[in-house]
């Protein structure tokens, strides 16, 4: 039990599972399986970009990909544009999608690299250019994705959202990247210490450029199946995503000074992070309580958890 | 060689050089810009945005980021359009407290050794919240005095050009010519060695994020003076603009280097590139393209000058 409690992610779930029963106690436990199901198919979008988000987070201080909403945009503008209302398109969709991630997360790390630039500046400026591209792709049109694939993304099996598995799977790849492969221990070694990282002999500028280019990617797939699921692209679908990513990470017991991942602890805080929003929801807030509580619950999750994971300068 | 800048100096030339080039080529679309009236329109939405980028750069001194900026400006929007119009007792007494809730964040955050982006972060839903509270509709009226003040024109130069300078030559002399101002900036460079020389960083830390409180509160009534109404929603883009502006004004994020004058300087450069774009006809769909890559080319112009510069003094 005390090994259990010193895992810094174990607070996020604490946090779900008490929001989960206050929700409930109001409700009467009478839309449970259906509160499951909604927390889990929403909390499943939020968990595929913040495995992305936590990879670069963990390179160390100063990383971040502020390029995720746009990559969203864009990733699913154009492959609903490219399947046009096909089933037979659905995989040459995701290639399209996943290819649009290696683009942007190569532009991403080009820039941070050649012009030296901090890389939340880098970021920043790649999502104009591609938030523009998306804007002229898109025209204001909204597409409507397959149907093979709006079913897939609304439907459950064995009563769990097909996103939320998804969402499983891939923080499972990422998970057994992180713990078990050479390149986990490298990303987490460069969050350490940047310079003895290089000593060691690490491949940097590699280690860095695939982690900048993971994330774009997991934001593309997580822009296809948002679009799918929401019923056609919209231009603005990815900007709840860019502070919503931030947070799962660091809520989740990632430490913001790099170097210490937590895989388990994105799911924590994408659970709360909704469960938040739909008991607030449920008790009958306004918007501007909502979103004032919701930020006073934030800060209150990271005074509590955040103190020792944050405590090395 | 002896050498004829100093570092200072060096870190200024480029945002300096890219606001010229940027002036020249707007004045060369546009002739009739390069006039009293013409001016002030280019550079009137520059003041909120340079008095924003003032208090983003006093919490990057210390090595923190406030992504609450643009919700905060926001709220202060708000808060002028309504109280402070209507009751101005009850909008100083808001604004005051508004001010004591920032420092009360810079003493929890070096406290408990938070991370500051997280913690702003929630923060950010705070003001919108507020914002909201007090605003659900877009409304208001600004109060008759700061209608007064950016809307007035004095001789010679337009009001915008002289506000802007007003906050740079204050935000310098207070960062980079005062006690105080070294002190935060050792804060940001070294806070152990700080701490060692007998200086409080609690306190430096509280009066930072108070500063940065009031020059975002500044900013907020600025807009409110320029827009005559407010809106929840009215200033969301100058978190991003701010850090923007101050990066792009030779700031940095760590160590407690930036410059005053530079962050004024290139929250007008970013001002000035979105009526370029205007001017230039390009299409709306690639206006927020071509300032990011406005954005990309001044950074890569600042590369190529650190490698001369640094070239230059090897020899």
């Amino acid at each position: 039990m005390t090994a259990l409690m010193r895992k810094p992610w174990i607070w996020s779930f604490i946090a779900t599972a008490l929001v989960f029963l206050t929700t409930i106690l109001v409700t009467g436990g009478a839309s449970m399986a259906g509160l499951a199901q909604a927390t889990l198919t929403f909390a499943a979008f939020s968990v595929i970009v913040g495995i992305g988000q936590m990879l670069v987070i963990t390179l160390g201080p100063g990383n971040i990909d502020l390029s995720v909403p746009a990559t969203m945009t864009l990733a699913g503008t154009v492959a609903l544009k490219l399947m046009g209302v096909e089933d037979g398109m659905v995989v040459p969709g995701l290639l399209v999608a996943i290819g649009i991630g290696v683009l942007i997360g190569t532009g991403n790390y080009a820039l941070i690299k050649l012009l030296r630039i901090p890389p939340i500046i880098a970021t920043l400026s790649m999502s104009f250019v591609v938030q523009s591209t998306a804007i002229w792709t898109n025209r204001g049109l909204r597409i409507k994705p397959p149907p093979v694939l709006a079913d897939f993304t609304t439907s459950t099996t064995a009563g769990i959202p097909n996103v939320a598995i998804i969402a499983l799977i891939l923080s499972a790849i990422v998970w057994v990247l992180l713990q078990k492969t050479v390149y986990g221990r490298w990303i987490a070694a460069i969050g350490q210490s940047i310079r003895a990282a290089r000593m060691a002999g690490i491949p940097i500028d590699g280690v860095r450029f695939v982690t900048y280019v993971l994330c774009a990617i997991v934001a593309s797939i997580c822009g296809y199946l948002l679009a799918s699921f929401s019923g056609g692209a919209a231009l603005n679908m990815g900007s709840e995503y860019l502070l919503m990513s931030i947070a799962v990470v660091v809520i989740g017991g990632t430490a913001v000074a790099g170097g210490d991942s937590n895989v388990p602890g994105i799911w924590g805080a994408s659970l709360f992070m909704f469960l938040v929003v739909s008991m607030l929801n449920t008790y009958g807030f306004g918007a501007g309580v909502r979103l004032i509580l919701t930020g006073l619950i934030i800060i209150a999750v990271i005074m509590l958890a955040g103190g020792r994971t944050a405590g090395k300068r | 060689m002896k050498k004829i800048f100093s570092p200072d100096t060096i870190r200024l030339i480029v945002p300096a050089l890219s606001l010229t080039v940027l002036l020249i080529a707007v004045f060369y679309l546009q002739p009739r810009a390069m006039s009293y009236t013409g001016l002030n329109l280019l550079f009137n939405l520059a003041v909120p945005i340079a008095l924003a980028t003032i208090a983003q750069m006093l919490i990057m001194t210390v090595n923190d980021l406030d992504l609450s900026m643009g919700t905060f400006v926001s709220f202060v929007a708000c808060v002028t359009a309504t109280f402070l119009q209507a009751s101005p007792l009850l909008g100083i007494v808001i604004l005051l407290a508004a001010i004591a809730t920032y420092a009360v964040i810079g003493v929890l955050i070096h406290l408990r050794d938070l991370p500051s982006i997280v913690v702003t972060l929630g923060m950010s839903f705070v003001w919108g919240g507020l914002a909201v509270l007090i605003l659900p509709a877009p409304g208001g009226q600004a109060p008759e005095w700061i209608r007064a003040i950016m809307t007035s024109k004095p001789p010679i130069m337009p009001m915008a050009i002289v506000a802007s300078i007003l906050i740079a030559v204050f935000s310098h002399l207070l960062i980079m010519r005062s006690s105080f101002g070294v002190v935060l900036r050792g804060v940001g460079g070294n806070a152990r060695s700080v701490e060692r020389a007998g200086w409080s960083i609690i306190r430096a830390r509280a009066a930072v994020y108070a500063l940065a409180a009031f020059f975002a509160i500044l900013a907020g009534i600025a807009l409110v003076g320029l827009t005559t109404a407010a809106d929840a929603n009215i200033a969301l883009r100058y978190t991003l603009l701010s850090i923007a502006g101050v990066i792009l004004g030779g700031g940095e994020f760590v160590g407690g280097r930036v410059s005053p004058i530079g962050a004024v300087i290139g929250a007008l450069t970013l001002t000035l590139a979105g009526s370029f774009l205007s001017f230039l006809r390009i299409s709306p769909d690639w206006q927020i393209g071509a300032q990011g890559a406005i954005l990309i080319i001044v950074l890569a112009l600042r590369l190529l000058l650190n490698r001369f510069e640094a070239r230059r003094t090897r020899r």
